[in-house]
């Protein structure tokens, strides 16, 4: 009994290192915007089939993970300066309607090139591997461990580095931004792109498990906006612990309450669930509820 | 020896009201100039319309001899301009140091930027002391100091200073006007004053500009608008 | 002519049309123009609550499939009479809608969206729960019989159910419109555009928002009802993200707050599909987003809008016209 509940938290966090991953870039998103990234599920998904066509052409697994993330990233710039920029100053509906339409845009774009059939995709994490064990399997641990690595390099980039120190500047304080000769707009489309790189890494994590077809991520951004709520959207470090607290909450809530098939509204509970009784999350601070 | 600012006929509006009706206005190199006028004159404006804050802005504005009006803001500080606007800016959620490295975000000497901050420090010792504090906890004395050394971070070659005495204490306001001078003496920085406490201003600066609804009143020395009673009581309030 | 009695001229020769649709058309047909009359009750609802209130919903699917479901468990389990399911769908959808207006009323839009949107992923999952399967019949769903057509009426049932659906619609729009253009209406606009001020002069806004809410739901839940006679089934995955996101489609196409919006997304949203499935299957959403994006950047006032706009250009230069002359 202990042995199932423990492999149940173990599973949950590797699950939710992939959720605290989708919750960071949409914070990343929302703290310089003050917009919700309706489509980094999306966008994520889309990277995944990118990695899985460099794969499907021979390249090796990490040299098509580092090549995909390298298009996530120039994706996101392309995305904010092309697509959101004549809506940068737009009434909320509108920049709501223009996110969905680049979700199902995505999507269907899936759909189309590589098909709706589902695919496999391979883990770089041997399912014989030393380092697993009867509570996680190795594709876990290396969930766990890629997600670690890129919390630390994501919080070290923004706290320890000149370019991070400008983007936290400009999301904060555009105006006073510009009169250190930051230039906002190129630092809006950074983080745009930092947030498809990192959401890259959440899909091609996610995939081994899930297996790759256009609808893939949209459990697991439902997820992602659980936890960046539970942590408080505009907090960085709640959106990470959040995600590690809604993915042990889903497995345990799975295991032992609802059953698994009503995993999706477990997340719509938690959603609903914080932004009824305590919309600022567990360490926010923003004040989302108006008149 | 051309004027290190120079506006020409500048019109500023916000929508449909122009708040600007065709100012003219210089600061010669190493000078201090000052902009006097009652609230909404539009001395705010005219900071705003120099760093290309503002949308509606026509006529010329030369910095350094270069016009600088079909510009972004980024670029015009990147040119040598600092701006510390009124409500000073401070990037209240990063600390103290952070500010004063943003303030240099556009440098390329790091020798010279970390000669910069102990200059900055021996200036504010109180900065140095919260250095590491979030700035959004420091008193409005302590913040203005901080919006000021941030602008001269930069390493400016005019600073354009709005209402820094707002808000403060007399004391404070004495020492900060004494930096001021210190550094305009120092190292030739030019300086544009939007102040509402006349006398502290025409103290300082060597020229003084009178705005009144947009339009420049008077202009001359700062002494001999200082010495005219009948001005200073028509349009000074002392 | 004068401008009320040409529009009076066209509407009634736009319901001599609708009316004669059943008699001309073959059966598929009847029950696309059906689909086109359920999508645009549905989607009059929605406008009621996001163009006319401002509270964004990317979740109406659910309310949708809440009236489809009530129609077809009441039908299935043989509770009341085929006739009786569509008001009773809507008195359903319109306590749930408002019930969840309650809360929701506090939530500035961009969490609203996010809440909704949450609920119309999560519908499929709640519909196929196996606690639920005696009712629902899981993840099979329903199956239902089309009514019957009264026996003194020489129609068969799709044409029945067109006419039914056609009187549904003009009772449905006529309240509504009214509704719209009255008080109420201005209150909703309010609502939308100053909250503070509107509270202020004592409209009690959640109040309000929430009524907005339950109302905009019982139309959905209505359009569902009538739909799931139409489709003559209800099955979990028909009402996936995707029906919410057409519905979304089909406003901001349309037009937001506006009335005849409605019918110009509702055909858009059922002809579209069609059309572009014959290209691949990913094509009708494709255009679907592209239409999105492209509305929201040029024609922000949808179609309704761009209407409206030609209408009143080609009034000013009559006038002009006539003043030259």
């Amino acid at each position: 009994m202990m042995q199932a509940l423990l492999h149940q938290i173990l599973s949950g966090l590797a699950n939710g290192g992939i959720y605290a991953s989708v919750a960071l870039a949409l914070v990343m998103i929302y703290q310089s915007t003050h917009h919700v990234n309706f489509a980094q599920g999306e966008m994520a998904m889309f990277s995944t089939y990118i990695a899985w066509a460099l794969i499907q052409a021979g390249l090796p697994y990490w040299l098509a993970f580092f090549l995909t993330l390298g298009f996530s990233f120039a994706a996101g710039v392309a995305i904010e300066r092309i697509v959101l920029r004549p809506v940068a100053n737009a009434p909320v509906l509108s920049v709501v309607v223009v996110f969905i339409g680049l979700l199902v845009i995505l999507n269907s774009l899936a759909g189309w090139i590589f098909s709706y059939m589902i695919k496999s995709f391979p883990s770089p994490f041997p399912s014989d591997a030393w380092y697993g064990s009867p509570y996680l399997s190795p594709h876990e641990v290396g969930m766990i461990a890629v997600t670690l690595a890129v919390l630390t390099l994501v919080f070290g980039f923004f706290r320890f580095t000149p370019l991070g120190l400008a983007m936290r500047a400009a999301a904060q304080n555009p105006a006073s931004a510009r009169l250190v000769g930051i230039r906002v707009g190129w630092m809006l489309a950074f983080g745009w792109g930092l947030a498809g790189a990192i959401g890259a890494v959440a899909g091609m994590m996610a995939a081994p498990t899930l297996y790759l077809d256009p609808n893939m991520m949209t459990g697991v951004v439902l997820y992602g906006f659980a936890a960046a709520l539970l942590g408080g959207i505009d907090n960085a470090w709640g959106a990470a612990a959040g995600g590690f607290i809604v993915g042990v909450a889903e497995n345990l809530a799975g295991a032992y309450l609802v059953g698994t098939e009503l995993k999706l509204t477990v997340a719509l509970a938690i959603i609903v669930g914080v932004l009824v009784v305590r919309p600022a999350g567990l360490f926010g601070r923003t004040l989302i509820v108006r008149v | 020896m051309s004027p290190l600012l120079e506006l020409t006929g500048l019109h500023a509006a916000y929508g449909p009201s122009a708040v600007l009706h065709g100012i003219d206005l210089q600061v010669a190199e190493g000078g201090i100039a000052t902009l006097l006028g009652a609230n909404g004159a539009g001395k705010t404006t005219t900071l705003r319309a120099i760093c290309q804050m503002m949308v509606a802005v026509t006529g010329e504005i030369r910095f350094a001899g270069e016009r600088i009006d079909r510009l972004e803001t980024e670029a015009i500080v990147r040119r040598g301009v600092a701006h510390v606007p009124d409500g000073r800016g401070t990037f209240t959620d990063l600390t103290v140091e952070e500010n004063l490295r943003l303030g240099a975000y556009t440098r390329r000497d790091r020798k010279a930027v970390t000669a910069d901050f102990d200059r900055i420090y021996d200036h504010f010792p109180r900065l140095r002391e919260r250095r590491g504090q979030q700035a959004g906890t420091l008193s409005g004395g302590e913040q203005q100091m901080l919006a000021i050394s941030r602008a001269l971070m930069l390493r400016p070659r005019l600073l354009l200073l709005d209402e820094p005495s707002f808000g403060l204490a007399p004391l404070v306001v004495r020492d900060i006007f004494a930096i001021l001078r210190r550094i305009n003496q120092a190292d030739r920085v030019g300086i544009l004053l939007v102040e509402q406490n006349a006398s502290l201003a025409l103290d300082l600066a060597d020229h003084a500009y009178l705005l009144e609804t947009g339009r420049i009143a008077l202009a001359g020395p700062s002494a001999e608008i200082a010495g005219d009673e009948a001005v200073r009581r028509a349009y000074l309030g002392y | 002519m004068k401008p009320t009695l040409l529009r009076s001229l066209g509407l009634s020769l736009l319901l001599a049309l609708a009316l004669a649709v059943p008699f001309v058309a073959s059966g598929y047909q009847i029950f696309q123009a059906t689909m086109v009359l359920v999508y645009a009750i549905a989607l009059f609802g929605l406008n009621i609550l996001t163009g006319y209130n401002g509270q964004i919903s990317l979740g109406h699917g659910a309310f949708y499939a809440i009236g489809a479901y009530s129609a077809a468990i009441l039908i299935d389990h043989q509770i009341v009479p085929d006739w009786a399911t569509v008001p009773i769908a809507g008195a359903i959808c319109l306590v749930v809608g408002y019930l969840f207006g309650r809360p929701a009323a506090r939530l500035a839009g961009l969490y609203l969206a996010l809440a909704t949107f949450a609920l119309a992923v999560a519908t499929p999952q709640i519909l196929k729960y196996r606690g639920f399967e005696h009712w629902t019949g899981g993840s099979q769903g329903i199956i239902l019989d089309k009514p019957d057509p009264p026996a003194f009426l020489p129609i068969d049932a799709d044409q029945w159910l067109y006419l039914c659906c056609l009187a549904v619609t003009l009772v449905l729009f006529v309240l509504g419109r009214n509704l719209l253009r009255g008080r109420i209406g201005r209150a909703l606009l309010a609502i939308r555009d100053h909250p503070i001020a509107a509270a202020s002069m004592g409209i009690d806004t959640a109040r309000y928002k929430a009524m907005t809410f339950g109302v905009s739901a019982a139309y959905t839940g209505i359009a569902g009802a009538l739909g799931t006679f139409a489709a003559a089934f209800a099955s979990p995955d028909s009402f996936d993200a995707f029906l919410s996101l057409r519905f979304l489609v089909g406003i901001v196409v349309g037009g937001l707050g506006s009335i005849s919006g409605a019918f110009f997304g509702a055909a858009f949203i059922e002809f579209v599909p069609n059309l572009a499935d014959r290209i691949s299957k990913a094509a009708p959403w494709a255009i679907y987003g592209v239409l999105l994006i492209l509305v929201i950047y040029l024609m922000p006032s949808g179609v309704a809008g761009l209407i409206r706009a030609m209408t009143q250009k080609i009034n000013r230069d009559k006038e002009t016209i006539r003043e030259e002359t």
